[in-house]
């Protein structure tokens, strides 16, 4: 099971992060729990300057802008 | 791929040829999860054809649109016949001068990032510090859903709070497209001026707050932040990468933005129609010295996308109103955003917001009057 958490105050951008990290788990069958973290405290925690920041497994992995599919992949598998 | 070998073979014409790199870079674009390295020369020469083809087509812009007029039922002269000429010349011109600056930037901000500024930032003194951070605050990808992390980031990493303010001032107010915009529509001393004060202001008002020493005026829980965790592993973007950046660019802001321009363009197109010039020459132009302050008060509440305001500028200018005091107005409705401030509260307290909204209204305000006073 693949922890994953999506950084980011709820913008459109945060939302789309957290559907494709939902679509790309779907299409790899890696089974995954996604959080949404919108605490700005919280957040800036993680070290994150711009959002959406994804973090896996407790470890930030991306921070500023839409990921790529090819770099969720290569998460959700690692 | 049988497209690069009839390509280097040269047994393609021409313009199956930019119609292959076209498919190509589609392929790529529509399937990013393609594990295959994309083709770096292609990926160059369809930029390129695509370059062509904008210039060809933009060349082509004032037949075309003078084409659409003539076919129009229009008394010639009259106000409803210039804002429509207006509207129709404007509004495939602006979006296309948006797409290509837009493009640009977003190449030249894949070079930057939040986190690389804040490294060259932190630990600098104020000065030199406000300087530097509005400098990269025009070029350092940022958006406003943003503020907040940004700034917790910024302070808690030991940026000064005034230069992180002068990052934050700079940021939106010299605003990429609407320098792009006011280059092509306005000219090139307008626009300059209009980087050069907006930095100015930026690097001032930072400054001063800096001075003023408010880290006491934050919300208590921002000083306490630790930011734990390092920056996530920073890659270097490919060519490639950095050209799909600018198209991702292209499609984000000009997919988000268009609705806006064609509304400026609309107001643009009414205001030269049909505002008197005596009216506008009394109320913008430079005698009037109460407009400058009166448009920065009311640009405050007004909150338009940076794009959206220029053509409103462009056709104020050709009205006659006074240079000094349409700046003043578009840099207050772009820096002075109530849904920012919104944001920003969750941060700073209301005494500090209320301090910056001062600081670079005034900031903003001397830029009008010196203006007026300059281009007199």
């Amino acid at each position: 099971m693949k922890d994953v958490k999506v950084l980011g105050p709820g913008c459109k951008r945060c939302q789309t992060t957290e559907d494709m990290v939902r679509a790309e788990a779907e299409r790899l069958g890696v089974p995954v729990r996604i959080d949404k973290i919108t605490d700005y405290a919280a957040i800036a925690g993680y070290g994150v300057l711009s959002t959406p920041g994804v973090v896996v497994d407790g470890k930030l992995v991306h921070a500023g802008g839409l990921p790529k599919v090819e770099d969720i992949a290569r998460w959700l598998t690692a | 791929m049988p497209y690069r070998l009839a390509i280097a073979d040269g047994t393609v014409p021409a313009l199956e040829y930019t119609h292959a790199l076209w498919r190509v870079t589609a392929m790529t674009i529509a399937s990013p999860a393609d594990p295959r390295r994309p083709n770096t020369g292609l990926w160059f020469a369809a930029t390129l054809a695509a370059l062509a083809a904008w210039v060809a087509l933009y060349s082509q812009l004032v037949p075309l649109s003078g084409w659409v007029v003539s076919r129009l039922p229009l008394v010639p002269g009259s106000a409803s016949a210039e804002s429509v000429r207006f509207f129709v010349y404007d509004t495939p011109k602006v979006l296309m001068l948006l797409t290509l600056v837009v493009f640009a930037m977003g190449v030249v901000r894949s070079f930057f990032s939040p986190e690389r500024t804040r490294a060259l930032l932190a630990g600098r003194r104020e000065g030199i510090g406000n300087v530097a951070a509005a400098g990269l605050g025009i070029v350092t990808p940022f958006c406003s859903c943003s503020a907040v992390p940004l700034f917790i980031g910024f302070v808690s990493a030991g940026v000064p709070l005034g230069v992180t303010f002068s990052f934050l001032i700079a940021a939106p107010m010299i605003n990429e497209v609407a320098l792009g915009l006011l280059f092509a529509l306005v000219g090139w001393r307008v626009a300059l001026a209009y980087l050069g004060f907006g930095l100015a202001v930026a690097i001032v008002a930072g400054w001063v707050i800096g001075r003023l020493h408010l880290e006491g005026w934050l919300e208590p829980w921002v000083l306490a932040v630790r930011s734990g965790g390092a920056a996530p592993p920073e890659e270097t973007p490919s060519p490639v990468d950095r050209i799909r950046a600018g198209i991702e660019a292209v499609r984000d802001i000009v997919g988000r933005v268009w609705a806006w321009i064609v509304a400026g363009i609309a107001v643009g197109a009414l205001i030269h129609g049909y505002a008197p010039a005596d009216l506008l020459a009394a109320i913008m132009g430079r005698d009037a010295w109460w407009s400058v302050p009166a448009a920065v008060l009311l640009g405050i509440p007004m909150y338009s996308n940076a794009a959206g305001i220029i053509p409103v500028v462009e056709a104020l200018i050709g009205k006659g109103a006074a240079i000094g005091t349409v700046l003043a107005f578009m840099m207050s409705v772009i820096a002075l955003s109530l849904p920012e401030m919104i944001i920003l509260r969750k941060v700073l307290t209301v005494r500090l917001i209320a301090l910056f909204a001062g600081v670079v209204g005034l900031g903003i305000l001397a830029v009008g009057f010196l203006f007026n006073f300059l281009f007199a």
